[in-house]
């Protein structure tokens, strides 16, 4: 029975070819908009937490705005990193600077720091090594460059033990970065130098932002940590300096991204919707249409129970067929957007998100199916036998 | 096999009550061919109807092969009309999407009847209409006779207690007309309960017992 049931609703759908498929056209278009927009949102929002996360979201950043005459220097920072809370703690000082080799020239960021700093921001060293404790206690006159400031001066990324010159001063290469192809940090942009080379190059004595690491993976009692000490530093006054957890800023992406994916789902859903009621009036019309066949089979032995299966399988074929059309012109869509955003974004159909827009697309075809099946079961015989 | 005791039925139409049966009596037994007779309007496709479970009557007993009518829901009267009732109709009523084997199978399918026999018993019924040649044709590929025979064929699938014809030979020529009647004449022979409708004696007058009908009183003429 059930095949039998299956075979005459796909007849039924393949007798009149034209209009299931403008019927199914309005689920497709709705399956589309969802698919789609949800996987773009899913993959553009997956790729941005993934920029946050490389920036490190084990991280606390701190600036200070205002230090009332109690200036942070790297003996305050050491204390505050003796704390048990505290793993590492290093200054950040950014300026941008002109990078000069022979007639070359590069407009970078520079940022005086200490050792600690690539173990903080998890930068990685791809040829030499990174700043160490003794750079900054010599004053060396040594620099770290980023991966595209290594391309775009040297034509190469292998340049330890060249020199460049940052404000008519002379220095030695000594580590050359992994390029990360970020979006959002500029590490490949940078040159690090030692702090104290720094501060006495841009004559800024103090520290004005510095960055840490929780000691273990709470990061939550380090950020409680140093505000304490921040506190006492500055003499209770909350206002001079920022204190930025990382972790919290993930958090607040996912909360906007998760808002943002429900609401254009939503808004794709109705689309859908729009679908569902385009089955139901083709199949209110069909019924009528087909008003003698169901007196017909009434006559000769069909039940309410079987014309009600009938038709309400019919509804379900066609949002079912549209559903799985919508996927396969949506998995089109993406791969094409994909291969446009180039390999930094993927936008790929989840199974969630494939089996939620087949879910959805069934409920279409039950809730809207339902009112013209139950319509045509109901006809009386008699009455659906004389209709012309 | 039929038994009718004072059935009533009445019709509401624009505001109007409309008696189309009025203390109909009736009864035809097993292996009889019997025609009822009447004008169009003596109640005589509301008299099939009932006889054909496709509607109830308000008052009265009807009994259908030892089967008292009245109580049952549309779900049983659905299954009743699939085992009991071979319907024969006028605009012969095949589904054109349908080839003729399809639509002799659609009541087995109803039935629940299991697919090998479902073949066996349509081919059976076609052979027995003579359109054994012509199984795999739609109704537009087939003459009105032929539609007729297809139609008959469906009936018979099912293996009914009454084949119940409602101006089986109106749409079609006289000539044709005679061969469905004598289609039916062999169906009798071979221990078939017919019940004919019509408004022709000539074609009444076939069968082997006449009922009149008219302005919703039954005339069983025994």
């Amino acid at each position: 029975m059930s095949i039998q049931v299956l075979k005459m609703a796909w007849s039924a759908i393949a007798s009149n070819k034209m209009r299931s498929f403008l019927t199914m056209l309005g689920i497709i278009i709705g399956v589309i908009a969802v698919v789609v927009l949800v996987s773009l949102v899913t993959g553009a929002s997956d790729s941005i937490t993934g920029e946050i996360q490389a920036l490190g979201t084990n991280l606390l950043s701190v600036r200070v705005l205002d230090d009332n005459g109690h200036p942070v220097t790297l003996s305050d920072l050491k204390r505050f990193g003796k704390e048990n809370e505290i793993g590492l703690i290093a200054p950040s000082l950014s300026f941008g600077a002109t990078v000069k080799h022979r007639s070359e020239t590069y407009e970078a960021d520079a940022v005086g720091t200490t050792g600690q700093y690539d173990d903080i921001r998890g930068i990685k060293v791809k040829h030499g090594r990174f700043l160490k404790a003794a750079d900054i206690n010599n004053n060396s006159s040594v620099v770290v460059i980023g991966h595209e400031i290594a391309e775009e001066l040297y034509g190469k990324s292998e340049t330890v033990g060249e020199t460049l010159s940052i404000g008519g001063r002379s220095f030695l290469i000594v580590g050359v970065l992994e390029e990360s192809g970020s979006m959002i940090s500029n590490d490949d942009q940078t040159v690090y130098l030692p702090y104290t080379v720094a501060s006495r190059m841009v004559k800024r004595p103090n520290i004005t932002a510095f960055v840490a690491s929780p000691a273990t993976d709470d990061i939550d009692s380090a950020e409680e940590k140093l505000n304490q000490l921040l506190m006492r530093q500055f003499r209770q006054d909350e206002d001079s300096f920022i204190l930025i957890n990382q972790s919290a800023l993930m958090d607040t992406m996912n909360s906007v991204t998760g808002t943002l994916k429900l609401l254009l789902g939503g808004i794709a859903a109705i689309s859908l919707m729009v679908g569902g009621i385009g089955i139901m009036n083709i199949m209110l019309v069909s019924v009528t249409e087909r008003t003698r066949e169901i007196g017909i089979r009434k006559a000769i032995g069909a039940t309410r129970g079987n014309i009600l299966m009938q038709f309400l399988v019919e509804a379900l074929m066609v949002s079912l067929i549209g559903g799985v059309i919508g996927l396969m012109i949506s998995w089109g869509i993406l791969e094409v957007i994909s291969s446009v955003a180039g390999e930094k974004v993927s936008f790929s159909m989840s199974p969630q998100v494939i089996g939620l827009a087949l879910g959805f697309s069934l409920m279409i075809g039950v809730a809207f199916g339902l009112y013209p099946a139950n319509k045509a079961s109901k006809l009386h015989p008699v009455e659906a036998l004389r209709y012309e | 096999m039929i038994l009718m005791n004072d059935i009533s039925k009445t019709y509401i139409i624009g505001g109007e009550q409309v008696h189309a049966l009025k203390n109909a009596n009736l009864h035809i037994g097993r292996g009889e061919f019997v025609s009822i007779v009447g004008p169009s309007g003596s109640g005589k496709s509301t008299l099939m109807n009932i006889i054909g479970c496709l509607d109830a009557a308000d008052s009265g007993e009807y009994i259908l092969d030892g089967l008292p009518i009245g109580n049952y829901s549309q779900k049983q009267l659905a299954g009743i009309r699939s085992r009991k009732i071979g319907f024969v109709f006028q605009g012969f009523n095949l589904l054109a999407k349908m080839t003729a084997e399809e639509n002799v199978e659609l009541p087995l399918i109803y039935q629940g009847v299991k697919l090998s026999e479902r073949k066996a018993r349509v081919s059976r019924a076609l052979s027995k209409v003579g359109l054994s040649d012509r199984s795999r044709h739609r109704p537009a590929e087939l003459s009105g006779g032929q539609q007729q025979r297809v139609a008959i064929a469906r009936a018979l699938a099912a293996d009914p207690a009454i084949l119940l014809a409602d101006e089986p030979t109106g749409n079609l020529d006289s000539k044709t007309g005679m061969e469905i009647m004598k289609l039916f004449l062999e169906l009798h022979q071979n221990g078939n309960t017919i019940v004919l409708i019509t408004h022709d004696s000539s074609i009444a007058k076939l069968a082997e017992r006449r009922i009149s009908i008219l302005d919703g009183h039954v005339e069983d003429a025994v």
